[in-house]
């Protein structure tokens, strides 16, 4: 059966116009269940009798983030409706657009037959102004997913939404209301001019750069000498430690449900209850570090998938990617969903409350990271360490490398076949004499797994933070064989001249697939030569990340890479036909960082 | 020393020519948008996989792909769009447009640089100035028209065409170069532009610019710039002598109230050097300099 979100009763609306204290003109133009109704899991998801799904794309002006603009909207808002579906059934969804330009859905973490996944160019030609386009798959499986334009920039304009599909089979954990949270990034600029602004000066958005007042500083707490060395090092490699994000606080807005975070969007719950929140990152160039203050979370299910319980603090939620956690708020009083991005330039915000209204403190903001020597690929002793860590943290900055990966992280490279890498017992890999040409101004001489490490500005935290060796799927996926063959795929790029591809190659100059055999169980193995973490995504088949967890490897359809890591993942090329597979920040998308998978039939079979 | 004086017109028609065909150049490349050759190993993706038949589990007969029938390429019709494309852009900056304060001899000062293409292949256009805003009303310019191709992660090559001129009350030359240099970035981040020229009278020089950008706050910076020129024939008609000729150090801080509009003021001081300084004090001329400045950084 269908179900897809739609506006509430007047009664309700109208209750939560007053409660909010916001005019009726915003409300309109959210989503319903940005609108959280009082009740249960399904109260805001209605039943569509029609049988099928209508998704209408249009360019009209909302109000979002404070402000009129113009946005490309779905069904009227930003973020699109919730879209939901359930495990079994046949869904249709009829896309029209309103647009005078092309546009697209993509049905991002969905398995499905490729001529509907929804990639202009790759699996269908588009969807022209005017037409409707009707997808149509079986549905089988179940989670939080999303969905989202796959032309042009447009998902930076508006066109995403939250895509949830429910289970055939009870899951395996319970909970007695839910929520979606859908995070996302907003500009009142023109996305075209932000990528023009990145070919004429990289570090545009970049307003926390090191300054006189930090080298001052620095050189009182480390000592002159230290902070020279730190400068000259830096300087040399022509590189930027404070290159943390492309696109920053100084033109986002940090959304959450299409809220900014002086809306405070608003969770209800009854003390004791367990509440499911579905956290989907639906940015275009923004990670998220999530916690409640004062409240544990548990992780159920990663991009979809259901994994082993792991209580945790603060989970960062790369692009693309999503989380289930539950939590259990005992306490009769607000909790603050804090939702601050990676390069600390901002946050999204909501509350977790027992009746409307309420609000708690907002943590204090930490300071903004800075790459190390690790993220360069340079190796060495203390090489997670940079000249700076947050304040927030209790130890010394020079406390060590974090303990090494389990042994089993590391297992498979022997196994593996054709792997001709020498990895160090410590698993660290030496970076080959091809530096990928003028498209890639850096390589990580030494790339290593780096998966059981929490991510940069997150290292030392006084409480537990998400990591990927944390994840562990519930059972053992159908798939037990051992890849008979090894894809190695650099991530590459050159922040100067805003260049990004795989191996040195932006799609442009690299538009032949890459190929994947039918039938075949293969490891494709990504080196992340840039100091950025990308979120590199696989469309139309599962990735199952190797951290170590030997046949409990999460699946997934999004990993992040982190600078100068080195990570594998197992796939079973279930999926006759083309697959996007790309970086999952836009702008790196666009600009080339993006290559066809073609799974075809074994040639000699 | 008398100056031959040549009429411009005559002068330009090659000129003429000649940035045309390096902007045809140009725009050629920059269709085709090519990086420049280099050593890669191709990952191994397109060897079939040695043992297929293992025991495979019948993943053929997933129920989502049980329609798609199994080719061994899905051809993407010619007319469906590419999913990502190129874009070519275009871009201009003033790194100096500036008025200096020069002891009773003030000019107008301009160093604008600009181009259009991709990544790879660039059309470059630079333009350097300066007028007198009194006394002899003399001026002088230099433009180039350049191909330019990046070779490396942080460096451009750039081939092409230089035209100077220069007036005043008792002479107005000019001469046309041809350009091979580089533009780029190097390591300790400064901005380098070292160039060679030669004339169509066949005299060799060079040029070097350098400058770095240090942040004092986020939108104050300050901007050390040195230029030096250098000949190695005598061209006396453009007081040119052989060897080093002048040397121009700047010293710029300007606030961005955006990155693209950033009004500064600073010093600058320039010497002439060896002959062409004793050029000039047999002219009468001044061989040192030193200003105050104040103008714009601009760029779009």
């Amino acid at each position: 059966m269908n179900r897809i979100s739609s506006f509430q009763s007047r009664r309700q609306f109208l209750q939560r116009t007053a409660a909010l204290g916001l005019c009726a003109g915003v409300n309109r133009l959210l989503p319903a269940y940005a609108l959280q109704p009082t009740h249960g899991s399904s109260a805001h998801a209605v039943h569509n009798t029609t049988g099928a799904i209508d998704l209408a794309i249009r360019e009209e002006k909302i109000h979002i983030a404070g402000r009129h603009a113009m946005a490309t909207t779905i069904n009227g808002t930003v973020p699109g409706p919730l879209v939901r579906l359930r495990e079994g059934q046949d869904a249709v969804l009829q896309v029209t657009n309103h647009l005078r330009e092309d546009t697209s859905i993509h049905w991002h973490g969905i398995i499905l037959p490729y001529t509907m996944d929804g990639v202009p160019g790759v699996s269908f030609p588009g969807i022209k102004p005017g037409e409707t386009f009707t997808y149509r798959f079986p549905v089988t499986q179940n989670g939080t997913y999303w969905y989202h334009s796959h032309s042009g920039l447009q998902e930076q304009t508006g066109v995403y939404g939250p895509l949830i599909i429910d289970p055939a089979t009870p899951e395996p954990f319970q909970y007695d209301r839910e929520y979606v949270v859908v995070l996302s990034d907003w500009t009142f600029q023109n996305p075209h001019w932000i990528l023009s602004r990145f070919k004429k000066e990289a570090g545009y958005f970049n307003f926390q750069q090191r300054t006189l007042k930090d080298f001052i500083r620095d050189i009182d707490e480390k000592g002159l000498k230290a902070t020279l060395a730190d400068r000259i090092m830096w300087s040399r490699m022509r590189m930027d430690p404070t290159d943390i994000a492309d696109i920053t606080g100084a033109t986002y807005r940090f959304l959450l449900n299409g809220l900014p975070p002086e809306a405070n969007w608003t969770a209800l719950f009854k003390p004791g209850e367990r509440v499911r929140l579905r956290f989907i990152n639906a940015a275009t160039g923004t990670y998220f570090d999530v916690r409640f203050p004062g409240l544990p979370m548990t992780v159920v299910q990663a991009d979809g998938q259901n994994v082993q319980p792991v209580t945790v603090d603060e989970f960062r939620i790369a692009i693309a990617e999503t989380f289930d956690v539950i939590v259990q708020p005992k306490e009769d009083r607000a909790y603050t969903l804090f939702a601050e991005t990676m390069d600390r330039s901002g946050y999204a915000r909501g509350t977790l409350a027992p009746r409307e209204g309420m609000s708690a403190e907002l943590p204090e903001r930490r300071k903004r990271p800075l790459l190390t020597m690790a993220d360069m690929g340079m190796g060495g002793e203390h090489a997670t360490h940079g000249g700076e860590t947050p304040k927030t943290e209790g130890h010394e900055s020079h406390s060590g490398p974090p303990p090494p990966p389990e042994q089993t992280t590391h297992a498979g490279h022997g196994a593996m076949p054709g792997t001709e890498k020498k990895a160090d017992p410590s698993g660290d890999v030496m970076h080959g004499p091809d530096h990928h040409g003028p498209g890639n101004s850096m390589v990580a001489m030494v790339s290593k797994s780096r998966l059981h490490e929490p991510g940069i500005g997150l290292e030392n935290m006084p409480w537990r933070v998400l990591i990927y060796s944390d994840l562990r799927s519930l059972a053992p996926w159908p798939d037990p064989r051992p890849p008979a063959r090894e894809i190695e795929l650099h991530l590459t790029g050159n922040m100067e001249k805003y260049i990004w591809g795989f191996d040195g190659k932006k799609y442009s100059e690299a538009p032949e697939p890459i190929r994947f055999y039918h039938g075949e169980r293969l490891r494709l193995t990504m080196v992340n030569d840039t100091m950025m973490n990308h979120p590199i995504h696989l469309h139309g088949m599962w990735m199952e990340l190797d951290n170590g967890t030997g046949p409990l490897k999460p699946r997934k359809h999004t990993v992040n890479v982190k600078p100068a890591e080195r990570l594998s993942l197992d796939i079973t090329a279930d999926a006759p036909g083309n697959w996007a597979f790309h970086c999952h920040i836009l702008y790196h998308m666009d600009m080339g960082m993006f290559r066809v998978v073609a799974v075809s039939k074994p040639q000699h079979a | 020393m008398k100056p031959d004086i040549q009429p411009a017109t005559p002068c330009l028609r090659p000129l003429l020519v000649a940035a045309l065909l390096t902007a045809l150049l140009s725009f050629r490349a920059l269709g085709a948008e090519q990086p420049p050759a280099h050593e890669h190993a191709s990952p191994s993706t397109n060897t079939p996989p040695s043992s297929t038949k293992q025991s495979q589990p019948d993943v053929r007969d997933h129920s989502v792909h049980a329609a798609q029938s199994l080719a061994e390429f899905y051809e993407t019709p010619k007319d469906w769009p590419k999913p990502v494309k190129n874009v070519l852009y275009p871009f201009v900056l003033f790194d100096q447009l500036e008025y200096r304060l020069n002891d009773g001899q003030d000019t107008m000062r301009w160093d604008l640089t600009g181009w259009y293409g991709g990544d790879y292949n660039k059309f470059w256009f630079k333009s350097e100035g300066e007028q007198e805003t009194s006394g002899r009303a003399a001026g002088e310019i230099e433009n180039q028209f350049l191909y330019s191709r990046l070779i490396t992660p942080f460096w451009d090559a750039q081939v092409g065409v230089r035209y100077d001129a220069s007036w005043g009350p008792d002479s107005n030359p000019s001469r046309t170069f041809a350009v091979i240099g580089l533009e780029g970035f190097a390591p300790y981040r400064f901005e380098v532009e070292p160039a060679l020229f030669i004339s169509e009278d066949g005299d060799v020089s060079a040029k070097f610019t350098a400058s770095a950008d240090l942040f004092l706050t986020q939108r104050l910076i300050l901007q050390p710039r040195v230029d030096t020129e250098l000949a190695v024939q005598e061209v006396s008609r453009f007081g040119v002598g052989e060897g080093f000729n002048n040397v121009e150090l700047g010293l710029r801080l300007r606030y961005e109230f955006r990155h693209e509009f950033a009004p500064y003021i600073g010093v600058h001081w320039r010497r002439l050097l060896g002959e062409t300084a004793s050029f000039a004090r047999n002219a009468g001329e001044d061989v040192s300099t030193f200003g105050v400045v104040f103008g714009v950084r601009l760029w779009f």
